[in-house]
């Protein structure tokens, strides 16, 4: 346990003692900003009862964030250590390999929910200058965080995947966004899928992910997606702890 | 003290180990024993798998065949015990350049067990053991490659560790900081065992008491550097400088049966620089001294050089090619 919270420690500090951690920061913080923008002025030109959230997720530079922040995060995990062979220090020191996979992995996904942050205060100002104040409720606010962390969840361990697999943060990166982009994509199968289709097309077309995060954002926690995404979670964190493990094996 | 580190038993026993990447067998059939306390060097040319032992040895890769045992506690099935017994550096010695280094050293402090207290003490004592005191506050990344092989073997120390395992500690270091280093493991050699390997022989030499010779993944030689020397050595040439014809030289060492080969070159002022090699057991400087005085020529220089571990080395790893070449 010490060693876990040693190496949480340094993972979620490495992300703020080098540059790298800022840009990402303030690309994430540019795109939130932009999609503020675009939500205002679509306040300005019709009345909105929907929550304020649900604007937000329809934004493309909100999925840019969700897409992007994941990949960008994680491929140093691994990659990096392997690249420059600190791995091999970190590796014999008395910890397990699952300590090291759940520290890294819980320090980029408590790095992604720093990136996010920002989001909080947007809604808050929106909140403040509003006549009304009804557009903002702390409910569908609380479930988008959810949603935004369940998915980040997903790209965060798909991309501790990738990192473990490569000594090339490049390659890491690259490897997790086409794999977050392409499940991503799977949103909008739903418009092909008929009631003809074969089974395995309705089921595809079940991991949509706009239509998950759309429940979440009106505030509407489904267990369904729920649950998809902590599995999916677990299967790629599970395949990563297989893949350090995997020098072994060689 | 950890009361198990105090029996007896040797440090490091190696048995059978083979370690075979793919087809390419990097060890094959390793066998050899470190006693507690002593400073051994494996030794030999890139590629003959002194890395591969000791990342077999700091569980850090598991062995094809055979055991591998430090303070008799398996490698593959103790390795957390095994390795908190064990100080690592990795070749190339890789370091967190984004760190600062009294922080990169609680950092490793910590995540080998120790607590607040025992890491904060056990930093400062390596901090002013490797003379690191001055750059504790530097980020590792700004600092010459001595500090950084410093704060290497300082993260090695910093648990206290039984065994001591250094790849390659002084590569790419000026003499000055390779001194500094090597002085440093030889302090380091009252209180832990110590493993080191290298392909610079001088280096083994002069730190180690016991050297494994390793070629193409195999043991070629194992002893102690003085019984090295005395068994593989011979007795090191004889460097005579003598006034005479060369052809005559020449004659005169053939005749000779104590000499197994002699070259003669001629150099300035009418002398010439004959290096004897002797039969085993013979020290040839007195039978050069009476045969110069029997026919009264004049001698110059009469010096002898004991083998080095450069010699038996290249004897010992190039039998073959050395015999194609003549």
């Amino acid at each position: 346990m010490r060693a876990f919270a040693t190496l949480l420690r340094r993972e979620f500090s490495a992300y703020f003692l080098s540059l790298t951690g800022y840009v990402i920061i303030s690309a994430v913080l540019l795109l939130i900003g932009l999609s503020f923008l675009l939500m205002l002025r679509a306040f300005n030109n019709d009345t909105l009862n929907a929550p304020l959230t649900e604007g937000f997720y329809s934004v493309m530079f909100f999925w840019l964030i969700l897409l992007l922040a994941g990949p960008l995060i994680t491929m140093r995990l691994f990659a990096q250590e392997k690249a420059t062979g600190t791995f091999e220090t970190l590796m014999t020191a008395p910890v397990s390999d699952r300590q090291v996979v759940l520290a890294k992995y819980t320090a980029a996904l408590g790095f992604y929910v720093v990136t996010w942050l920002p989001l909080l205060p947007c809604l808050l100002v929106v909140h403040r200058y509003t006549s009304s104040g009804a557009p903002f409720e702390w409910g569908p606010t609380a479930s988008t965080g959810f949603g935004i962390l369940l998915i980040g969840s997903v790209f965060v361990s798909l991309g501790c995947l990738a990192s473990a697999l490569t000594r090339s943060q490049m390659i890491a990166a690259t490897v997790s966004l086409a794999f977050g982009v392409g499940f991503f994509l799977l949103s909008f199968l739903k418009y092909t899928v008929t009631s003809q289709s074969g089974w395995f097309a309705r089921a595809a077309a079940r991991l949509s992910l706009i239509e998950h995060m759309e429940d979440f954002a009106r505030g509407v926690v489904d267990t369904r997606p729920v649950v998809l995404y902590l599995t999916l979670t677990a299967f790629f964190l599970f395949l990563t702890l297989k893949a350090v493990e995997g020098r072994r094996w060689r | 003290m950890d009361p198990r580190s105090m029996n007896s038993g040797p440090m490091i026993e190696v048995e059978n180990l083979t370690k075979r990447y793919g087809r390419h067998t990097a060890v094959n059939d390793v066998s050899f024993t470190v006693a507690r306390g002593e400073i051994v060097g494996l030794l030999g040319p890139n590629g003959a798998g002194k890395s591969t032992i000791m990342r077999v040895l700091a569980c850090f890769l598991p062995a094809t065949e055979g055991t591998a045992r430090v303070a008799g506690l398996d490698v593959f099935h103790a390795a957390d015990a095994v390795r908190r017994r064990i100080g690592y550096m990795p070749e190339n010695n890789p370091l967190y350049p984004d760190m600062r280094v009294r922080e990169y050293l609680k950092f490793r402090a910590r995540l080998k067990g120790l607590d607040v207290t025992r890491s904060r003490k056990r930093v400062d004592i390596v901090t002013e053991q490797c003379g690191l005191a001055d750059v504790a506050q530097r980020i590792i990344g700004t600092l010459s490659k001595g500090y950084r092989q410093r704060v290497g073997l300082a993260d090695a120390l910093v648990h206290e560790p039984d065994l001591i395992i250094l790849d390659e500690p002084t590569i790419g270091l000026d003499p000055h900081q390779i001194r500094a280093v090597r002085q440093l493991i030889k302090d380091l050699a009252r209180k832990h065992t110590v493993l080191i390997s290298s392909h610079i022989l001088p280096e083994i030499e002069l730190t180690c008491q016991r050297v494994i010779i390793l070629y193409q993944g195999r043991v070629l030689a194992a002893d102690s550097t003085a019984a090295l020397q005395s068994r593989l050595g011979r007795n090191g040439e004889v460097v005579a400088e003598v006034a005479a014809p060369a052809d005559e030289l020449r004659r005169c060492w053939e005749a000779l049966d104590t000499v197994e080969h002699a070259e003669v070159i001629p150099v300035e002022d009418g002398y010439c620089r004959c290096t004897l090699v002797p039969r085993p057991g013979v020290d040839l400087r007195p039978v050069v001294f009476q045969t110069v005085v029997d026919r009264g020529w004049s001698l110059r220089e009469l010096a002898h050089s004991p083998a080095t571990l450069e010699e038996i080395f290249v004897r010992v790893t190039r039998p073959d090619r050395e015999e194609d070449s003549f």
